[in-house]
């Protein structure tokens, strides 16, 4: 039909056969981009694996343990351990979220372009987006689910509701992927603006989020980059959920409501960006 | 006798300020940004774990029986630190890619200059930036009171003490390396080290045979080298973490020449 | 006479106000081997990623198999096979899983995507490499898994961004006749190319363009015919003297050209202008006589080299 709207004949034959063969791509596209997209993962799967086993081990022996014995009275009314383990899992879904945002989406348009490769096929910008975030969304939610297996063993979920702490953690990590891919897919040479991605972004938001300690104990100055921080929003979640932190609803409202809204602009601007940096 | 001289000829043609006034160049062209942020990663730190965290804390005893404040406890150990990340990353991850994708060693050996200006050049020039983020972050810790002693001074040599150990190494061990994946097991393995060499709290949390582990690496001996000269609990130790670093300079830079020579003078 | 399948009327894109493809017509028909004969910067590769459904025209009109690529990007791309200019294969991938990945992009079963792979690495002769790693392929090789790549969703248009560039000789000559026998099966191929050896070797019918406009367009040999004599003779005198030599010798042959290095005689017949050359006393350092070729056209048509 839709090719009779615009070119007035329909009765080619392979117009009709370039119409039936583009369904399948329109509908399943971003699909097809996330498969390949895990496959290339493949290639580290193994190291990906041992860093998501090794990591939360180190992390939580140096600070469950080890800074843990500096505050022995604990934290807001728990242990040292179980405050900061919750805030651990988002820095983690971050981590992943930071690591392939980055330099993988300056690869696809600059040193290995694959992205036009995508696009020469009947794939659509958006899709790409889309296939992108779900890979990453799915070896994020695979390394969230052993971190909080590990801080379960480390005996540091108090609340049967803990297991919604992977949910935060997640959206967590792909709130602060999208921020990232908006921006960095408009970047045309790299002249350092990843170190300064990880120096003035990343790493800020890893030590001003309240993921040591609560925000308050900050001067009242530093106090609002943990506000705008998805990171401190999502530690705070977390908490919520594996010992019950109190806070007012509407607080636990605008945590979910700001990480939502985020993931939702982050998107929009991405795939915009996208579709006119391929469409040129 | 004239083949010893030859010999020491082809490694060390004392032209090592050729290879410091190319990275200079080089330098001057990138990002100035990106080099003067590196500065503020230790800051950072300080600032949200020495006044956060710290308010949690209160006081600290250190290895030598003083007690200090949280800050001042982290503030040499994040010194070493630094000076360790720079160190490191300049010899392994910049090493690296000059030696397998930029070919630039290459080039500098084909023409009069040795491996071994090659190697020392790369290394004072990892230096010199380490240096002036040591100054840049001593000047932090004096503002806010962190440097309890005269001594703190010293930590200046010390600090370049430290990165010349970590980038002989570095360099040494990236000649080996012949894929990125490689060189990344080397920033895997610094995390650990990283949070459990007395840097963040001390380490007789531990029990006795981690700690000598811990004691064997050598980020602990640079965290209670700067954390002794700051605070100015000055001991005898102090020399043999001054040691350890000489090992660690002399072996690297001899087995980092040598590969150098192995693989590009044949 | 059957439909076209590409078909453009005052095709132009413009950038920022400057036209990189200004008011072109051209039509290609099924099975056709078509080609953009023109130097870097013509606009030949901003026509393509319009052809290739994605770019947007600025203006014009553009139908590719009967549809508006402004509308049906994904169907029509559907039906291409696309190699461009700079190679996009994923080099985190070894070679057969390049193919496989791409086929899946078309929504085509997993069974038919291997069993085409495994055909296709025959026919680029990459049956041995399937397992390499991408990275470690040489530069034809690459090329070839390109084109591979290309043709894993059977495409009706072929699309081929200067496909031997920076390729050596044998390497092109490999690519070549693999081209030659996807004509031969009756794909309609798109190619274009600033070696006029290749557009000689390959194009049916072409069109030069120069400055994002067609110049002429018409068969390799329609085109020299029209546009150019049957044989040049080439001179050389050094480079100082060439110019004055040339007015000495106006007349002779159809048209003279001068280029800094040689002066380049048109004419019906080169070996008689040589010998009329040395009878008025100037003896060149090196002379030769050659058929016209594409070249010759461009430079008669632009006042430039193709390649400069």
């Amino acid at each position: 039909m839709t090719a009779a709207d615009t070119t007035g004949r329909i009765d080619r034959e392979d117009a009709r056969r370039a119409l039936t063969a583009g369904v399948a791509p329109r509908r399943w596209g971003s699909w097809y981009v996330a498969e390949h997209r895990l496959l290339a993962m493949k290639g580290y799967v193994g190291e990906a694996v041992f860093q998501s086993f090794g990591n939360p081990l180190i992390y939580l022996f140096a600070l469950g343990v080890g800074l843990a014995s500096l505050v022995p009275q604990g934290v807001a009314g728990v242990s040292y351990l179980e405050f900061v383990a919750p805030a651990l899992m988002a820095t983690a879904a971050m981590t992943i979220a930071a690591n392939e945002t980055t330099y993988p989406v300056l690869m696809g348009f600059k040193w290995n372009p694959t992205f036009f490769g995508m696009n020469a096929a009947p794939l659509t910008g958006g899709q790409i987006v889309n296939g992108i975030m779900l890979a990453i969304l799915a070896r994020m939610i695979m390394t969230v689910t052993i971190y909080f297996g590990v801080i379960l063993a480390f005996g540091a979920v108090p609340s049967a509701w803990g297991v919604l702490a992977i949910g935060s953690a997640v959206l967590t990590g792909m709130a602060i992927g999208l921020v990232l891919s908006s921006y960095t897919s408009t970047i045309k040479d790299d002249r350092g603006q990843m170190a300064m991605i990880q120096r003035f972004g990343i790493m800020p938001l890893f030590l001003f989020s309240g993921t040591f300690f609560p925000l308050e104990q900050l001067p009242v100055y530093l106090q609002p980059i943990g506000w705008i921080s998805p990171l401190w929003h999502g530690a705070e979640l977390g908490r919520v959920a594996t010992y019950g932190l109190e806070e007012s609803l509407w607080l636990t409202v605008t945590h979910v409501g700001y990480l939502s809204g985020i993931i939702v602009v982050g998107l929009w601007a991405t795939r915009r960006h996208f579709v006119r940096r391929l469409n040129r | 006798m004239t083949a010893v001289r030859a010999q020491r000829g082809a490694l060390y043609a004392g032209n090592t300020r050729a290879v410091i006034h190319r990275g200079l160049l080089a330098t001057r062209s990138t990002n100035y940004l990106v080099v003067f942020s590196g500065f503020f990663e230790p800051v950072f730190y300080l600032l949200s774990l020495g006044i956060g965290f710290g308010a949690l804390v209160g006081t600290v005893q250190t290895s030598t029986g003083a007690e200090v404040s949280y800050a001042a406890y982290i503030a040499p150990a994040l010194l070493a630190v630094s000076a360790m990340n720079g160190a490191v990353y300049d010899s392994t991850w910049n090493v690296f890619f000059k030696l397998n994708y930029a070919k630039l060693y290459q080039g500098m050996l084909t023409t009069s200059l040795g491996p071994l200006d090659v190697a020392l050049g790369e290394i004072l020039l990892a230096l010199l930036r380490g240096a002036m983020y040591a100054v840049g972050f001593m000047v932090v810790m004096q503002v806010l009171g962190l440097n309890l002693a005269w001594t703190a001074l010293l930590a200046l040599p010390a600090v370049l003490v430290i990165a010349f150990g970590f980038a002989s190494v570095g360099m040494a061990i990236t000649s080996y390396f012949t894929t990125f994946q490689q060189v990344e097991w080397v920033t895997f393995i610094m995390l650990p080290m990283f949070l459990f060499s007395a840097t963040f709290y001390p380490i007789s949390v531990y029990p006795h045979v981690i700690q000598w582990v811990i004691q064997a690496l050598p980020l602990w001996h640079g965290v209670e080298l700067i954390r002794g000269v700051t605070t100015g609990a000055l001991s005898p130790m102090l020399w043999v973490h001054l040691g350890y670093f000489g090992v660690m300079i002399a072996v690297g830079i001899v087995v980092a020449t040598r590969r150098l020579r192995a693989l590009f003078l044949r | 006479m059957p439909e076209s399948v590409i078909s453009a009327t005052a095709l132009t894109k413009t950038y920022g106000g400057v036209a990189a493809v200004d008011s072109i017509d051209f039509e290609v028909a099924p099975g056709e081997s078509f080609g953009l004969l023109g130097p870097n910067g013509a606009g030949k590769s901003t026509t393509m990623r319009m052809v290739g459904a994605v770019s947007t025209r600025t203006s014009g009109d553009l139908t590719i198999l009967g549809l508006d690529p402004e509308h049906h990007g994904p169907d029509i791309r559907s039906q291409l096979g696309v190699v461009p200019q700079q190679d996009n294969l994923d080099m985190d991938l070894r070679v057969r899983d390049n193919l496989l990945v791409y086929g899946r992009y078309f929504g085509l079963p997993r069974a038919l995507v291997a069993e085409r792979a495994d055909a296709l690495l025959e026919f680029a002769q990459l049956a041995d490499r399937a397992k390499s790693k991408v990275d470690d392929l040489s530069g034809g090789m690459k090329r070839r898994l390109t084109i591979a790549r290309a043709l894993i969703n059977e495409p009706r248009i072929l699309l081929l961004d200067e496909p031997t560039t920076g390729l050596d000789p044998q390497a092109r000559h490999i690519l070549w006749d693999r081209l030659f026998r996807l004509k031969e099966q009756g794909t309609t191929l798109v190619l274009t190319t600033h070696y006029m050896d290749e557009a000689e070797q390959l194009c049916d019918r072409l069109v030069v363009v120069d400055k994002g406009r067609i110049m002429a367009e018409g068969s390799p040999a329609q085109l020299i015919r029209e546009h150019s004599s049957r044989e040049v003779l080439e001179v050389r005198f050094g480079s100082d003297r060439n110019a004055h030599v040339a007015e000495q010798i106006v007349g002779l042959g159809e048209r003279i050209e001068v280029l800094p290095d040689r002066l380049l005689i048109y004419s019906a017949n080169g070996e008689a202008d040589l010998v009329a050359l040395t009878e008025r006393g100037l003896h060149p350092i090196t002379s030769l006589v050659r058929r016209s070729s594409l070249e010759d056209v461009f430079l008669r048509l632009t006042g430039r080299s193709l390649i400069e």
